[in-house]
């Protein structure tokens, strides 16, 4: 089944626009190839984040104690309105998709400034979180602090709203791989975000100038496909980190 | 060997390079160094690549060097340990990985499907780029005293008991890694949105068939290696502890990741030279690859299921019976799609009209080679002799009888093969023919001792070992020099024929892919007139049409 | 596949993303107040469940994935598998440790 194309005219018609590139036929064949490579990246993205999943899953299954303890650490206030945070933030740049595509000039730039901005307060959440483990000393391997589990009485936010159990100390260590594999995915997932909002301000400014709206959408497209892709991984990192088991 | 040659050259005497080609069209270090034009890459890719090999072999004859003698006298075990190191992670990551796609993938995919370029020129370089900047991390890594852990990095070696620079040599596959990854994402988006008119799937060349599958590997498989690196380095920095077992954490993990890319990896190794041995048996053999379907199916089959084996490198680490079960089993899968391909090739020279020009020879040596490679992968595969031969030099000589046997005898023989098309210029047949007949008897004397080593027990990784394997690693340090020379020879006949070759002419060797149907070295643009393709992969019927009606469109 | 697709191809309106949206945000709460129940091993099952089902919308509708070429969709598949086989394959080993000596 052939996928290339050849409509020759389809091209003539097309007649040479300024961004087709010269190795390509027609725009139709650029942008497929490029939307196709996006998703290929994103394959990679996939599997790259595939080896915390395995390691998470393995350790939670070892040492679930351990993973309820830490996670009551984290504040599922804070968690879940990251959550809803990016879902508009996605919500958002669909929209500014849909507005490049039917060539609506200050709508995507609107739609893109809103997506900027609420990926920024998605930042603002995790300093303030991550602050607050660097408090605590929950940071692994910058004295790493097991105080929080072998007396959770002295943790008294937290213990006021789970009375956790204290763990016996080798339990209370394997805590530290718990906060291990949070820094690892958040961070790795907030370095995604925030290489996603500086191409977003680029992407804002061009779209101001109007470069995405008079028919070549596919680079709005495309970054479209990353920022789902960063919201993708976030839904299923709340899930797993924050959500263990919040019952009392 | 018969003086019979299908060779067809011009006529010396009025022959010519063609004035404009991808070399002349753009002139300065700049417009090479700054070039999208996928053949300038493959070239930059073919200085740097042999460059690199020729560090690690000089690494390799430090190796044999040290085993003519059962003491650890030429140099301190610590030593050898990091010559061994830097020599696997030098020859896997910066030769056999990229040694195939990235010198004769890059520059003929695009001819082979009829395109202009690859889908994505830019990435291209910039693949070439990361690659010389892990590259020449690793080399410094080497001035600032290497790494001993072994190219595989074991935790918790590699994380707890080693202060040699783990941390460096790992960024340098890391960004060797992502070089890899945007090949692979090219050659797939070429692949499927970049074909001629009429170049269906199956009329494709099973070199491309090849590329495609490893591609698939590379970019499935390399960022799981990514990851797993990148989690040494913080458990090195940082003490995470996920490697840790004083915090709980499981070393074998580490190799869990690891190997899910290190298998795949040797397939993406062997496939692109897979791809090149189905075009030189057919062209050599005047026929079409017998089982055109198996042949492509398969490759897809040994990319897939190579999936699903990588725990065989683990059977005495300590992971549990009944994984070492599953996956023994599924590795006896994994030998068969690879078998088939040697049957096809095989039958594929039946009744041909067989001639040995240079590039046949080295198909020929890889034949043999591999297949003895391959069956003594089954060995290690059984669980049961694996626990015997693991760790000792039979691994070792079954990954270079794949690897150096297989794989560099197929990138020798794509390089003679494709030569003519990418320079213009013919290389001298009879001292060409010499160095792959010297190679294969280097070859044999080197390795083939080290099964017998293996079998008798002598570890690998050890810069000492009982007196009585002396005599057996002498003989296999002697080969080493032989395969030396055989590897020496080509790099300066090749450099030479630059300069004094014979004209090539368009199709030297009367092939039939669409490469051959213009000009040598070709336009930038590949093809003066935009291929169509109408005639079945191998058609050397519809070759002899051509040349009895047409000459080839050159702009001369 | 007709390369005709993905460009001539169906413009998804805001009616669809506002749908998908409020589909997301319930999903959220939902998978939030199902993380305060006792339900033992069903926990991380629904958890799972709920952030699967979010990440299919995404995909299919955020991501135009449903109006996609078959090229697409088999790419994304075979991505996922890829992924399930690093994790479920792992887990073979891991599973069986305890088990014993045969």
């Amino acid at each position: 089944m052939p996928d290339s194309s050849v409509h020759t005219a389809q091209s003539a018609h097309e007649e040479h626009p300024a961004y087709l590139r010269h190795h390509f036929n027609s725009t139709v064949q650029q942008a497929d190839a490029a939307g196709f490579a996006m998703w290929l990246f994103l394959l990679t993205e996939v599997m790259f984040f595939s080896g915390l999943f395995t390691a998470y899953l393995i350790y939670r299954n070892w040492y679930y104690p351990a993973f309820v303890s830490g996670s009551h650490q984290l504040n599922v206030v804070w968690g879940a309105t990251n959550t809803v945070v990016l879902i508009f933030s996605s919500f958002t740049m669909a929209m500014g998709v849909w507005c490049a595509e039917t060539r609506r000039r200050r709508g995507l730039v609107l739609c893109l400034t809103l997506t900027f901005f609420l990926g920024l307060c998605f930042l603002g959440i995790k300093t303030v979180e991550y602050r607050e483990k660097i408090e605590k000393h929950h940071v692994p391997g910058f004295h790493y602090s097991l105080q929080s589990f072998l007396d959770p009485q002295s943790d008294p936010e937290v213990y006021a709203e789970y009375h956790d159990k204290p763990l016996v100390p080798d339990m209370a260590r394997h805590t530290e791989l718990y906060f291990s594999l949070y820094f690892l995915m958040t961070g790795m997932h907030a370095l995604h975000m925030i290489i996603g909002i500086g191409i977003l301000g680029f992407m804002i400014m061009r779209a101001r100038a109007g470069a995405y709206t008079t028919g070549h959408v596919t680079f709005v497209e495309n970054f479209g496909l990353y920022w789902h892709f960063v919201d993708i991984i976030w839904i299923y990192l709340f899930a797993l980190l924050y959500l263990i088991s919040r019952h009392q | 060997m018969s003086e019979h040659t299908i060779v067809s050259l011009p006529d010396q005497a009025t022959a010519r390079i063609p004035k404009d080609n991808y070399i002349t069209r753009e002139n300065g270090l700049l417009s090479w160094l700054l070039t999208s034009d996928h053949k300038r890459i493959a070239i930059l890719y073919l200085i740097s690549l042999s460059f690199f090999f020729f560090i690690g072999g000089a690494l390799a004859g430090l190796i044999r060097l040290e085993l003519l003698t059962p003491q650890a006298d030429l140099m301190a075990t610590d030593t050898y340990n990091k010559v061994f190191t830097m020599h696997g992670v030098i020859m896997i990551f910066f030769f056999l990985v990229p040694s195939v796609p990235a010198t004769l993938g890059n520059f003929f995919i695009p001819m082979m499907i009829g395109a202009k370029d690859l889908a994505l020129p830019k990435i291209n370089l910039l693949s070439w780029y990361l690659y010389m900047a892990g590259g020449l991390l690793a080399l410094y890594t080497m001035a600032i005293g290497g790494v001993d852990t072994g190219w595989t990095f074991t935790t918790p070696l590699s994380t707890h008991y080693v202060n040699t620079n783990v941390l460096t040599t790992g960024l340098a596959a890391f960004i060797a890694g992502f070089s890899s990854i945007l090949t692979g994402l090219n050659f797939i988006v070429t692949i499927h949105k970049m074909r001629a008119p009429g170049m269906t799937w199956f009329r494709l060349p099973l070199f491309i068939w090849a590329h495609y599958a490893a591609s698939i590997l590379m970019v499935l498989a390399t960022p799981v290696v990514a990851i797993a690196i990148l989690l040494i380095a913080l458990e090195r920095t940082l003490g995470i502890g996920v490697f840790d077992p004083t915090k709980g954490g499981d070393p074998l993990l580490f190799q869990h990741l690891f190997w899910f890319y290190s298998h795949p990896a040797v397939y993406i190794m062997i496939l692109p030279g897979m791809g090149v041995i189905s075009e030189v048996i057919s062209t050599f053999s005047r026929k079409r690859v017998f089982g055109y379907t198996a042949v492509a199916f398969s490759s897809v089959a040994i990319a897939v299921f190579g999936f699903f084996v990588w725990a065989h490198h683990m059977f005495i680490m300590g992971i549990s019976n009944y994984a070492v079960l599953v996956f023994s089993l599924l590795t006896m899968l994994v030998a068969v799609p690879s078998a088939i391909k040697i049957f096809n090739w095989t039958f594929t020279l039946y009744k041909g009209s067989i001639t040995f020009e240079t590039p046949m020879i080295y198909a020929f040596g890889f034949l043999g080679l591999f297949t003895i490679g391959g069956m003594t992968g089954v060995f290690l595969g059984s669980s049961g002799t694996d626990i015997h031969l693991t760790e000792t030099y039979f691994i070792v000589a079954h990954f270079h009888f794949v690897m150096v046997g297989g794989m560099l005898m197929a990138f020798l023989a794509g390089i003679h093969f494709w030569w003519p098309k990418m320079t213009g210029r013919m290389y001298p047949e009879k001292l060409s023919q010499l160095a792959a007949v010297v190679t294969f008897i280097g070859f044999n004397l080197t390795f083939f001792p080290q099964f017998i080593l293996g079998m008798l027990g002598m570890p690998r990784r050890y810069a000492a070992y009982p007196p009585e394997f002396q005599i057996l690693n002498v003989f296999s340090t002697a080969g080493a020099t032989i395969l030396g020379v055989g590897y020496l020879l080509p790099v300066l006949y090749l450099v030479w024929s630059l300069r004094y070759g014979a004209i090539a002419g368009d199709n030297p060797w009367q092939a039939t892919g669409l490469e051959w149907q213009t000009q040598s070295p070709p336009l930038t643009e590949n093809f003066a007139v935009a291929p169509v393709m109408d005639h079945e992969a191998y058609d050397y019927e519809w070759l002899e049409k051509q040349q009895k009606e047409k000459g080839v469109a050159s702009a001369g | 596949m007709s390369e005709h697709n993905e460009h001539a191809h169906h413009i998804v309106g805001p009616g669809v993303y506002v749908v998908i949206l409020f589909a997301l945000l319930i999903g959220t709460g939902l998978t939030v107040w199902a993380s305060f129940l006792e339900l033992g091993f069903w926990n991380p099952i629904i958890a799972l469940a709920i952030a699967t089902t979010k990440a299919v919308l995404v995909v299919l509708f955020f991501m135009h994935v449903w109006y996609s070429s078959k090229l697409t969709k088999l790419t994304i598949i075979s991505g996922v598998f890829m992924f399930l086989v690093l994790i479920s394959m792992t887990l073979t080993d891991y599973i069986s440790r305890a088990w014993g000596q045969w």
